[in-house]
């Protein structure tokens, strides 16, 4: 068990530093100089030199990785150009932000792609199937920002009954558990949790629909065991790999959260990004990348490692 | 020499082949209901961009301030006009055209590359494959959203720049399908016997490995038609994508957001559209997998 957290965690540090160096080039990759956004245009010739050596940006490229790479290992992204606050405090509380919603949209998406998974993979190929079936690839197939705009339309425009867009009461980024605060969380975190319903529903039933086909499944119904005692065991060899899922699809909501904080104005990571490409804030763009990407490794590496303490078979195969 | 010729020409002549793999696959989705009528709207789609301009009623780029967002139904504007007063139904056919080939072009793309990328890992192995699959493994390691909002937003906004994008985030995953099925396949028997026999890697990749492994591949990709038409328009809906005044369905969907207010359905249109498109090619691609399971 170390041994395999240990390899797995050393086979993560090549990957890691793959991320960073592809969101440290990203910036290089942007037309016209990084500069350009924080210069007026008429700048002159010494001013914009003065600017380049002030960023580093007159150094050749391993060096400016280096000294970047040097500088975020203590946790220092930079400065936003926009508002010339620190990166890492903007992200910090806009990871938060995008987290609330992306764990409770997980949750929910858990919930209902369990139960649509479990029962469709039982009644295989009957009508309960199609159903469940039908309704899992509604929900990966939905544009989710469009989604969330019609359930806009149907609770807030016409019902009136949650707010249609914003983070909170008062704009304060305050977070409690207050139905004044929570009711602006649920049309984000609905619209979110239909993509992992529909994932985590195919994946459930396809394990439930496997594992009923084993051997030991005949085996315990044959020594007598109820259907019901039969159906914990089903449950209890589908559930690792389905909390598995359950790991990963947080990890892809964060990062794709930029679409739904859009639609609500959620103030999270997907409302920075949105703002850093609109201005050009290049630091912005690349501590907010940095950030989600490796925390989505690092969320990879810990569902596999939890994954396998809990399911010996894992680290066999 | 006459009489050669006429003794090899029979065995020459390819002989007839026996109902292959493929034409089961063909039968077997043309025998799905559900997935002959995904087929039948994407068709449809299709036809709507191709012959937009005779189809569609209107000019979709003509406005007029005192027809803004007209309610579905107005005479003269049966989906209703924007918030420019465009013809509703007009940009929707129109916008078919720029949204399918956003969301189309992508795949077979990524596809190619992402095949190449990793059949030749999974076939050469060694330190190609791990200079390729690590490389790969750095991309895979984007959440695909954020790969392509990333890029795009670097590269900036438009529209080829937004293909780019998301043919990028789709090579990843592509790549370590084919690998994977490739590194099966290649240590399969026959393999060995080809290379025993004397044929070089081209051959056996041509003849022996591409024939067992795109298939997979294949069936992976089709999957990906869905995820891409959402994320093309997403792009646009973000900005990222289509400039205005074009007719795109994600951009309209942005444009009209304000409009939820006045004129909700109209509103609600463009997306609609998008999910139409995107559930027909993600139930095809189900029975397309179905079909080709031969052991279910």
């Amino acid at each position: 068990m170390l041994f395999y957290t240990l390899k797995r965690f050393i086979l993560t540090v090549p990957v890691a530093i793959g991320v960073s160096l592809v969101c440290f080039l990203l910036v290089h990759l942007a037309p016209g100089d990084p500069l350009t956004a924080v210069l007026p245009t008429d700048a002159s010739a010494e001013l914009q030199a003065q600017m380049r050596t002030l960023y580093g940006f007159d150094k050749p490229l391993p060096v400016q990785y280096g000294l970047w790479i040097w500088r975020v290992l203590h946790g220092d992204l930079g400065q936003s150009i926009a508002t010339g606050r620190p990166v890492i405090s903007e992200v910090f509380n806009a990871v938060t932000n995008s987290l609330v919603i992306a764990a409770a949209a997980t949750l929910i998406g858990f919930v209902l792609g369990s139960l649509l998974g479990i029962v469709a993979g039982y009644y295989q190929g009957t009508w309960i199937d199609r159903a469940a079936s039908l309704i899992s690839s509604l929900g990966v197939s939905v544009p989710h920002y469009w989604l969330g705009m019609v359930l806009v339309i149907i609770f807030s425009v016409q019902l009136g009954w949650l707010p249609a867009t914003g983070g909170g009461p008062d704009g304060s980024g305050n977070r409690s558990f207050e139905w004044n605060y929570l009711r602006f969380l649920v049309l984000p975190a609905v619209t979110m949790s239909v993509i992992p319903m529909g994932i985590i529903a195919r994946s459930v039933r396809a394990l439930v629909g496997e594992i009923l086909t084993q051997d030991f499944v005949q085996a315990l119904a044959a020594k007598g065991l109820t259907e019901r005692g039969v159906f914990r065991h089903v449950l209890k060899n589908a559930a690792p790999t389905a909390f598995a899922v359950m790991g990963l699809q947080l990890g892809y909501l964060l990062g794709g959260s930029i679409l739904i904080e859009t639609v609500f104005s959620w103030p999270g990571t997907g409302f920075l990004l949105n703002a850093a490409i609109f201005q050009r804030d290049l630091p912005l763009l690349q501590g907010t990348i940095l950030v989600l990407a490796l925390f989505f490794v690092f969320l990879n590496l810990t569902v596999d490692v939890v994954q396998s303490a809990i399911d010996p078979r894992v680290q066999r195969s | 020499m006459s009489i050669l010729q006429v003794s090899t020409s029979p065995v020459l002549t390819p002989i007839a082949r026996s109902p292959g793999y493929w034409s089961g696959v063909v039968r077997r989705v043309s025998r799905d209901p559900v997935a002959m009528t995904a087929l039948f709207v994407i068709v449809a789609l299709i036809l709507m961009a191709v012959f937009a301009s005779s189809i569609a009623p209107a000019d979709p780029f003509k406005s007029a301030m005192l027809r803004r967002l007209k309610p579905i139904g107005t005479p003269g504007f049966p989906l209703g006009a924007d918030e420019l007063g465009r013809d509703m139904l007009s940009r929707l056919i129109y916008g078919a055209r720029l949204s399918l080939l956003m969301g189309l072009t992508p795949v077979p793309i990524a596809f190619i590359i992402g095949s190449a990328l990793g059949i030749t890992a999974g076939y050469v192995g060694g330190l190609t494959n791990t200079l390729i699959m690590r490389t790969i493994d750095v991309f895979y390691a984007f959440p695909s959203v954020l790969l392509a909002v990333a890029l795009s937003g670097a590269l900036g906004a438009g529209l080829t720049n937004a293909l780019v994008s998301i043919t990028l985030v789709f090579i990843p995953p592509i790549a370590r399908v084919a690998e994977s099925v490739t590194t099966q396949v290649r240590s399969l028997d026959y393999i060995d016997a080809a290379r025993a026999s004397g044929a070089g890697a081209f051959t056996i990749i041509r003849v022996h490995v591409l024939g067992n492994v795109l298939g997979p591949i294949f069936v992976y990709a089709t999957g990906l038609v869905s995820v891409s038409m959402i994320l093309a328009s997403g792009l646009s809906f973000l900005g990222l994508g289509v400039r205005p005044p074009e007719p795109e369905w994600g951009l309209m969907l942005n444009t009209l957001r304000t409009a939820i207010y006045n004129q909700p359905l109209v509103a609600a249109l463009p997306g609609a559209m998008i999910f139409i498109t995107s559930i027909a090619f993600n139930v095809l691609a189900d029975g397309l997998r179905t079909a080709m399971d031969v052991k279910s």
